[in-house]
């Protein structure tokens, strides 16, 4: 990293959480309108990423913590168990169950929104392994 | 129990694929997943066998969705057939692993890349949906590209790119068919598509799909014309992928070829499937005449590859119960005898330190046992009785005699003698001439040195059973066959015997 600026460093402290809260808006609001796990995991990453310009990028790896191969094998396992989990049920692979009750602020959860989780995790670990890795070169 | 078993061939090598991932830098952990995965895969491909041939044919909707709104995955038994080779080739091919891949390789993902690949071949076998196909063979092809291109020589990365190219432009036109027969018939199952293609206004157009269908499907079966990219490219990699790679990836396109072409485009069967039996005798002759003047004994077995593929097309092509069977036994022919020929050039290469024959030699004298493992597929791919090849081109010629093709009867069996010259090659160059430099032995501890001949081995006894035991095979490939013929009931059993 060369010279690093003060007021990118600045406005990324300012943006990630927003970004972060964004993602997990957009997580939420998916299934049925637009938004998702993919693109909130989009999102997401992009806030590890403007840290990552701003910081460089072992520093992104400190805050992150978690390796980013650790984030896509949780997801794919999230979103494996959502679908196994029809089966605990007697229904076909991959049947959505939402429970009865909405719960406050998040609204009805169900397999679906696991799956999701599953998916942005995934997806946040995949873009941040590449640029991590395309950052290093 | 049946739906459960549906599908394990896609949830075991996903499963697999996270725990290899989690296990990263533990190279044992990755090498144990890899056998006791595979192991199951190819024991829950078994068990999904049986349950199909004694209940006939099984199918899930995904997610609950009635046909032919959601995907469906339905299993006959030509796809648990296929489900089996592949978890039995991957079981071996896992083994000897073990005892040939390099510690970098495994250190960059070689185990979890190689489960990815397995959950979309075995994807492209079970699914009933055209589009979800195409999705499963992207799977499959980005797991293979980088599989290809892992380790980073530079010989790989040029391989790679032909490869890479190549199979994209298959992709495009695999897509852009898919697209134009949703906008003929408005569906995408493939049941709901084999009842609206019976009946639709535009033959000419859907002949048209079927031919895109058929370049699409042939660029990755690597079938004349469209086979450059196969000997250009499958030299590269280490031997253990291209063995996985020769059994697995252009099956699959002909696995797609023959599902289509039993299923969906059956209005112009003498146009098409004779267009098949000739794409068939050519790919056998230029495979063939392309791999006599190989001395790289990797390009030379890549060649064979593609003139193998041409025997299947020829079961295709014809059309009939008997024809399909022989083409469904000789799958299971050649990918053992293909995938352990390429095993036996690892150990040629480990002991006598080159993949060209001309620098190889006199293992006939040191080696005699690995001589014999040499024998038995090579003899079998040439189709010398008793072995496997005897018997799966015995069915195919008495179907094409039966047919009356008496040309392509005559092309199979003189691209036969020309095998027998090939491998003949092999035997005089590699086992027979003294040898022109001191054979080192194997290295590695004996657990490794184990795991690269127990596949060898248990591959050689397998080409041995298939001939000697040929019946009962035989006859599973009849039943399979006698399913593929009768496109009813696919659809009554995906559409729970509604019309």
């Amino acid at each position: 990293m060369r010279g690093r600026s003060e007021i990118l460093a600045t406005a990324a402290r300012y943006l990630m959480p927003l970004l972060i809260v964004f993602s997990v808006f957009l997580l939420l609001r998916g299934h049925n309108e637009i938004g998702g796990g993919f693109v909130g995991g989009l999102v997401a990453s992009v806030a590890v990423v403007l840290y990552m310009i701003a910081e460089g990028v072992q520093a992104a790896r400190d805050l992150l913590k978690i390796e980013p191969r650790l984030l896509i094998a949780t997801g794919l396992l999230i979103a494996l168990s959502s679908a196994v989990f029809a089966w605990v049920v007697n229904r076909p692979f991959m049947t959505g169950l939402w429970w009865k009750y909405p719960l406050p602020v998040l609204g009805k959860v169900g397999t679906p929104l696991l799956f999701d989780v599953g998916v942005y995790l995934a997806v946040m670990g995949t873009t941040l392994m590449i640029l991590f890795t395309l950052a290093e070169d | 129990m049946g739906d459960y078993l549906v599908l394990f061939p896609l949830i075991v090598p996903l499963f697999f694929a996270i725990l290899s991932l989690f296990a990263w830098r533990a190279i044992t952990w990755q090498r144990g997943l890899a056998v006791v995965g595979t192991l199951i895969l190819f024991s829950s491909g078994i068990a999904l066998l049986d349950v199909v041939i004694h209940e006939g044919i099984r199918t899930v909707q995904i997610g609950n969705w009635p046909p032919p709104y959601g995907i469906s995955l339905v299993v006959d038994a030509f796809s648990a057939f296929m489900v089996v080779i592949a978890g039995g080739l991957a079981f071996l091919i896992a083994v000897f692993s073990l005892g040939s891949m390099d510690e970098a390789r495994l250190r960059y993902g070689f185990y979890p890349l190689f489960f990815v690949l397995l959950m979309g071949v075995c994807g492209a076998f079970i699914t009933g949906d055209i589009f979800n196909l195409y999705v499963w063979f992207e799977v499959m092809l980005m797991a293979s590209f980088v599989l290809m291109a892992l380790g980073g020589e530079r010989a790989q990365l040029e391989g790679a790119l032909k490869y890479v190219i190549l199979n994209l432009l298959s992709s495009a036109l695999f897509l852009s068919a898919t697209a134009v027969l949703y906008s003929l018939t408005g569906t995408l199952n493939m049941a709901d598509l084999s009842i609206r293609l019976r009946t639709t206004i535009a033959p000419d157009l859907v002949t048209t799909v079927a031919v895109m269908y058929l370049i699409a499907f042939s660029i990755k079966a690597a079938v004349f014309p469209l086979f450059f990219w196969l000997p250009a490219s499958y030299h590269t990699p280490p031997v253990t992928v291209t063995a996985l790679f020769s059994g697995l990836l252009t099956k699959v396109g002909v696995y797609a070829l023959i599902r289509v072409f039993t299923l969906l485009f059956l209005a112009d069967v003498a146009f098409t499937h004779t267009l098949i039996l000739a794409l068939g005798g050519f790919t056998m002759v230029t495979g063939v005449l392309g791999a006599a003047a190989q001395y790289d004994i990797r390009r030379l077995l890549s060649f064979h590859i593609i003139s193998q593929i041409g025997y299947l097309l020829m079961g295709l092509g014809l059309f009939t119960q008997s024809a399909l069977a022989a083409t469904l036994y000789f799958m299971v022919h050649v990918i053992i005898a293909k995938a352990v020929l390429f095993l036996i050039a690892e150990l040629l290469y480990r002991m006598g330190g080159s993949f060209d024959l001309r620098h190889l030699g006199g293992f006939y004298r040191a080696y005699p046992w690995l001589a014999l493992g040499f024998l038995l597929p090579a003899l079998s791919l040439a189709g010398v009785p008793p072995l496997s090849g005897f018997f799966g081109k015995l069915a195919l010629v008495q179907a094409g005699l039966v047919e009356g093709q008496f040309v392509i009867v005559g092309v199979s069996l003189a691209v036969s003698l020309l095998t027998l010259f090939s491998m003949t090659k092999i035997w005089n160059e590699a086992f027979w001439k003294p040898a022109s430099k001191e054979l080192r032995s194997l290295s590695g501890s004996t657990g490794q040195r184990m795991a690269l001949i127990l596949p060898i081995v248990l591959m050689g006894l397998i080409t041995l059973g298939l001939g000697l035991g040929a019946e009962p095979v035989y006859a599973l490939a009849q039943q399979a066959a006698a399913q593929l013929l009768d496109p009813g009931a696919y659809v009554a059993a995906v559409f729970g015997g509604l019309p």
